[in-house]
């Protein structure tokens, strides 16, 4: 499970830096929003991966801590989803702003000089 | 109340009047003055009052805790050597506030200058005053700034700006390397407290970082006191109005490097190289001081380079190591800064009186201004060291210990040479300054025809000080004896050695010196007297070398040249190589420490092949890849496999236990599918076209950019797959675990932590939502879109031409027609989904769900019926006003947060029970829920007024941009 998870996260690691480098804008937006998948997978995945046993406290009996899977980076993994949303809207719009403005959907505003 | 209070009111008296007076209006002088003056005095009165304390080598101390585990104490210590000084900058400073009461002219904001002024007298007090040697540092770089202010006060005058920034550069980097030089003493000694340090003198002098440390303190305080080099930026500084180079460039700043030079003589001096770095710079700014002075045409620029000489002067004598030599500077520190400063006054007077200070202009002043014209004269006596005055005394010291021998070396048999030649340069530019001024044909053409004498209250600073001199000079014994040997003691912190203050000692070596001194400055000044009435300012061959030109060229050179250079080498414009360097440093950042720290394969742990998670991996793989391949030329293809990659991370969340991820992240990933939907419409149409050309060197950037890609995924692999197979360390998952429902009253802990535990936290995130809603929307309102989006789509135009075709059809038809069935079904599903996000956000603090998720699921329920309906068609029927939902939800978060200080609990604590509510059942309620409302109101504003402002754009009408037409009014503006 680790493996093919770590496998994963490998893979879109390297389409969202390979979209990253690329020169159109849209390229980059969705190389991101893989980036930002990867990296939110790699945080969860500190936390150790245990599958039935989500932090939910029982409703009777006293829980016990070592059959839940580690909440802390949930909670991070949750702020990081909705950041990354607001992110990439931002992004969106600086972009759509950008082609108006310039005319083009180069990263740096200009097609390149050949 | 005890002395030892007394420390922080002295210091605090100018910074407190200085600050009073930053609010006096500018056109009340008086007040102004009284206050300064007054402020002054107080000062004075305390530091005189002191002096009973500090006799006979006792210390008054007053230690106020600060940064105690950084050794940085707010330490005040006031012994002999400290008070003396602290005489000097009160006494001193109370005469320059009253000469420049009537010195600033009614033009220039006089509160301003006090308050400057006194902020300078301020901090000067601190340097002397500072038991730490951080504080120290403090202080110093404060009297630097202060300095910087008071040189540039006439700021419409360039030189008055050139010469402030020059005081601050060079002073400036100096301080900075005091600031490392001291933090070296402090690690070699292990503590800053002052007294330590000097107790560790020889702990100090042994260590191998000994002579860094002595070389960093040496470029402050040659800096500060403008020795050689560093020398050139005190002529500059000039351009102050005079009572600043009264003050600061003669009496007091430029004493702070000598000042340092002495405090720290016991645990720096003494050893060669010592002799050798203070006593080069001593003696060459000594020679060059003197030397220079002499052609200088200006009044102040004569007195600037004799400030230079004498405190080259005092430089040297504290290179020589010896106790008394230590003596002769501390007397010379006083005596220099009593005469100079009158004289600096005297200069200031002449100016302010004729208008200029152009030697070659002025003459036979006597007549017009006889006191003023005395007083000077007895003043530059003293500064040519001629008998019955104190500059004598402390020249005949001088003298007598550059006979004595030290180290020996050609330095040091050089030395009774120099000092004669130097006290002969002293007594040629003394005669020059009172022969040209003073005496010779009455002035021509001065800018003011008809000087007279200044008011009373404007000379007395000046009768003051010359008095002084006079007393000094006659019965030093009786006058500054005591006081002398109190501040010895603190230097030395031993019984001072014998010496004697007497005006005669019998015909001595010294004596014969200061004769030679005396009689052959008359025969030099006699020399050059003609060849001075008129040549150009500065020495001859000198003057085309001159330092503040090599210091604008360095300047120049490096915050420009280089500074261009490596801009033009190094920097790029262009975002792709930022982004490689940035994925490649981010690989190495990552590597390095995996590498170092030996990264074991651990054994394959195969518990059990997961078949269901293998395949959801193989179709998120494919996915991702997918996305890269086709984000060129398919967007929308690229947009479906971006979503499907996402819906595998939820999958992912749902499998391995984390029930809150997955909900936020489909909702999450709803919303932005939409968004990016909305936004294509706005890119350029791009083609794939075969016979594309593809050049080589765009084929060999393609592989570079896969080979960093691939680099990093096989990293973030490995990585990934060490971290998860770590053992988890017993990190701080059970604290969570175990107060999530004691402490928190929720059962589902992730919720819990958000919204209690690291309330803040989110209450910052939320934050960050609302400013990046604002700001899309404000992006939005100037949206402009590029010419070729401006029409309609190609599906439009298709579908616009079939209903225009036809009669029975009006134009939009087609596509309410195709989208009948969903709408109605979206149109039906709109209470259910808001049914369905109170359901989410009620059982969010026990279950799956909360404000998040709730929040994004009432934007999708508003979103769908756009969607389903058209904008302008939900519009009408639904007024949403998100902007109001982002406030409020603000509103809500903080207000709960605050509530908690109603109760007397810190910022966001949280308290829960559970409530009875008929149908329902039992609820939970904490006062967390209410944070959560929060948070839900913000996220559903937020989000929909992203998506309602990009989904305008669509309707908007966008006319061709001429200059005078108004901008359009727009839906979005008037709805939201």
């Amino acid at each position: 499970m680790e493996l093919v998870l770590a496998i994963g996260i490998g893979i879109m690691t390297g389409s969202g830096v390979w979209l990253l480098l690329r020169p159109r804008t849209y390229q980059v937006i969705v190389g991101l929003s893989l980036l930002s998948y990867a990296v939110n997978l790699f945080i969860f995945g500190v936390g150790g991966l245990k599958k039935n046993a989500p932090p939910i406290l029982p409703y009777s009996g006293v829980a016990n801590p070592a059959t839940m899977t580690d909440p802390v980076p949930q909670a991070l993994v949750l702020t990081a989803i909705v950041i990354g949303f607001a992110t990439t809207a931002l992004f969106l719009v600086v972009m759509l702003a950008s082609r108006g403005l310039t005319g083009t959907d180069h990263v740096d505003g200009r097609e390149k000089s050949r | 109340m005890s002395d030892n209070d007394l420390l922080p009111i002295l210091l605090t008296i100018p910074f407190v009047a200085s600050a009073v007076l930053a609010f006096v209006p500018v056109h009340a002088r008086n007040l102004a003055a009284w206050l300064s003056g007054l402020s002054a005095l107080a000062a004075l009165g305390i530091t005189a009052v002191l002096y009973g304390s500090v006799r006979g080598g006792n210390v008054v101390r007053n230690k106020i805790e600060w940064l105690p585990s950084l050794g940085l104490d707010f330490d005040l210590r006031l012994d002999g050597f400290a008070w003396i000084f602290a005489i000097l900058i009160t006494a001193i400073g109370f005469l320059v506030v009253l000469y420049a009461r009537y010195y600033i002219s009614k033009d220039d904001p006089m509160p301003r200058f006090f308050a400057y002024l006194l902020s300078f007298m301020g901090a000067m007090l601190g340097i002397v005053l500072s038991g730490n040697l951080i504080l120290l540092a403090i202080f110093w770089e404060l009297t630097s700034i202060v300095s910087f202010l008071l040189i540039g006060y006439w700021h419409q005058n360039a030189a008055a700006r050139d010469g402030a920034r020059m005081a601050l550069t060079v002073t400036g980097i100096g301080g900075l390397c005091l600031l490392v030089g001291l933090l070296i003493v402090g690690h070699i000694v292990g503590s800053y407290d002052l007294d330590r340090v000097l107790a560790a003198g020889d702990q100090i002098k042994g260590h191998a970082l000994y002579l860094p440390a002595l070389i960093l303190i040496l470029m402050g305080a040659l800096t500060k006191s403008a020795q050689f080099p560093f020398h050139f930026w005190l002529p500059n500084a000039m351009a102050a109005p005079t009572p600043v180079s009264a003050y600061l460039h003669s009496a007091t700043m430029v004493k702070a490097g000598v000042f340092l030079l002495a405090r720290l003589w016991p645990a720096l001096s003494g050893t060669y190289e010592w002799f050798w770095l203070v006593g080069f710079a001593g003696v060459a700014t000594l020679m060059l001081g003197a030397y220079f002075a002499i052609f200088q045409q200006d009044l102040k620029g004569l007195l600037a380079y004799s400030t230079i000489s004498h405190l080259g002067l005092i430089t040297t004598l504290l290179s020589l190591g010896s106790p008394i030599a230590a003596v002769a500077a501390i007397f010379h520190m006083v005596n220099h800064a009593t005469f100079k400063a009158s004289l600096f006054m005297a200069a200031g007077i002449i100016d302010h009186e004729t208008g200029t200070r152009d030697m070659r202009k002025l003459g036979g002043l006597f007549r017009f201004l006889p006191i003023t014209a005395t007083l000077a004269m007895v003043a530059s006596a003293a500064m040519a060291g001629v008998p019955l005055l104190n500059g004598f005394l402390s020249k005949e010291m001088f003298f007598a210990e550059a006979v004595e021998t030290h180290a020996d070396s050609i330095l040091d048999r050089a030395l009774p040479y120099i000092a004669t030649l130097s006290g002969a340069f002293a007594v040629a530019y003394s005669l020059r300054f009172i022969h040209t001024v003073f005496f010779g044909p009455p002035p021509r053409d001065l800018p003011n025809p008809h000087p007279h004498e200044p008011p009373h209250w404007m000379r007395l600073p000046i009768e003051l000080l010359v008095m002084v001199c006079m007393i000094v000079g006659i019965v030093p014994g009786l006058s500054i004896g005591p006081f002398l040997d109190t501040a010895v003691i603190a230097v030395l912190g031993t019984e001072p050695p014998e010496y004697s203050l007497a005006l005669w000692h019998g015909f001595t070596t010294p004596l014969l010196m200061s004769i030679v001194a005396l009689i052959g400055g008359t025969i030099l000044y006699i020399m050059l007297k003609s060849y001075l009435a008129t040549c150009e300012d500065g020495p001859p061959i000198f003057r085309h070398l001159q330092g503040q030109r090599i210091f604008e060229r360095i300047l120049v050179t490096v915050s420009w040249k280089w500074a261009r250079w490596l801009e033009a080498t190094a920097g790029t414009r262009r975002l792709q190589p930022q982004l490689r360097w940035l994925a490649g440093l981010g690989f190495v950042a990552a590597f390095l420490p995996l590498y170092m720290g030996g990264f074991h394969a651990r054994q394959l742990s195969f518990t059990g092949p997961d078949m269901i998670f293998t395949m959801i991996w193989a179709i998120g793989s494919f996915a991702a890849l997918g996305a890269a391949f086709q984000a060129k030329y398919h967007r929308l293809a690229a947009l479906m496999m971006l979503g499907g990659a996402g819906l595998m991370t939820c999958l992912t969340f749902v499998w391995l236990s984390a029930p809150d991820l997955a909900l936020t992240q489909l909702l999450v990933e709803v919303v932005t599918t939409v968004l990016i939907l909305l936004g294509l419409r706005w890119l350029p149409k791009r083609e794939e076209r075969i016979d594309e050309s593809v050049t080589f060197t765009a084929r060999l950037r393609r592989l570079r950019d896969l080979g960093i890609a691939v680099a990093c995924g096989v990293g973030m692999s490995v990585l990934a797959y060490a971290v998860m197979t770590l053992p988890v360390p017993d990190a701080i998952a059970n604290y969570f675990l175990e107060r999530a429902y004691s402490e928190g009253g929720g059962r589902n802990v992730v919720n819990v932590i958000l919204v209690d535990f690291r309330g803040f936290d989110t209450l910052g995130e939320i934050t960050v939502l609302a400013i990046v809603a604002l700001t899309v929307f404000a992006l939005l309102r100037r949206f402009r879109p590029a010419a070729d989006s401006l029409g309609a789509p190609e599906q439009q135009r298709i579908q616009n031409a079939y209903d225009d075709a036809r009669p029975e059809r009006s134009e939009g038809d087609t596509v309410r027609d195709y989208l009948l069935v969903p709408s109605v079904i979206m149109q039906w599903l709109f209470p259910v989904i808001i049914t369905f996000a109170a359901f989410l956000f009620i059982r969010g603090h026990d279950l799956p769900g909360g404000g998040f998720a709730a929040g994004i699921a009432m934007a999708i329920a508003f979103l769908l019926q756009y969607l389903a309906g058209g904008t302008r068609w939900a519009e009408d029927r639904l007024r949403i006003l998100p902007l109001r939902w982002i406030g409020l939800g603000l509103l809500i978060a903080t207000a709960t947060g605050m509530g908690a200080w109603i109760l007397g609990y810190p910022f966001l604590t949280t308290h829960s029970r559970y409530l009875e509510v008929p149908l329902i059942g039992k609820i939970p309620a904490a006062s967390a829920m209410l944070f959560d409302l929060g948070v839900f109101a913000l996220v559903v504003g937020a989000t929909v007024l992203i998506l309602i402002a990009l989904a305008h754009q669509s309707i908007r009408v966008y006319r061709v941009k001429t200059p005078d037409m108004p901008a359009p009014q727009t839906l979005a503006e008037e709805k939201i």
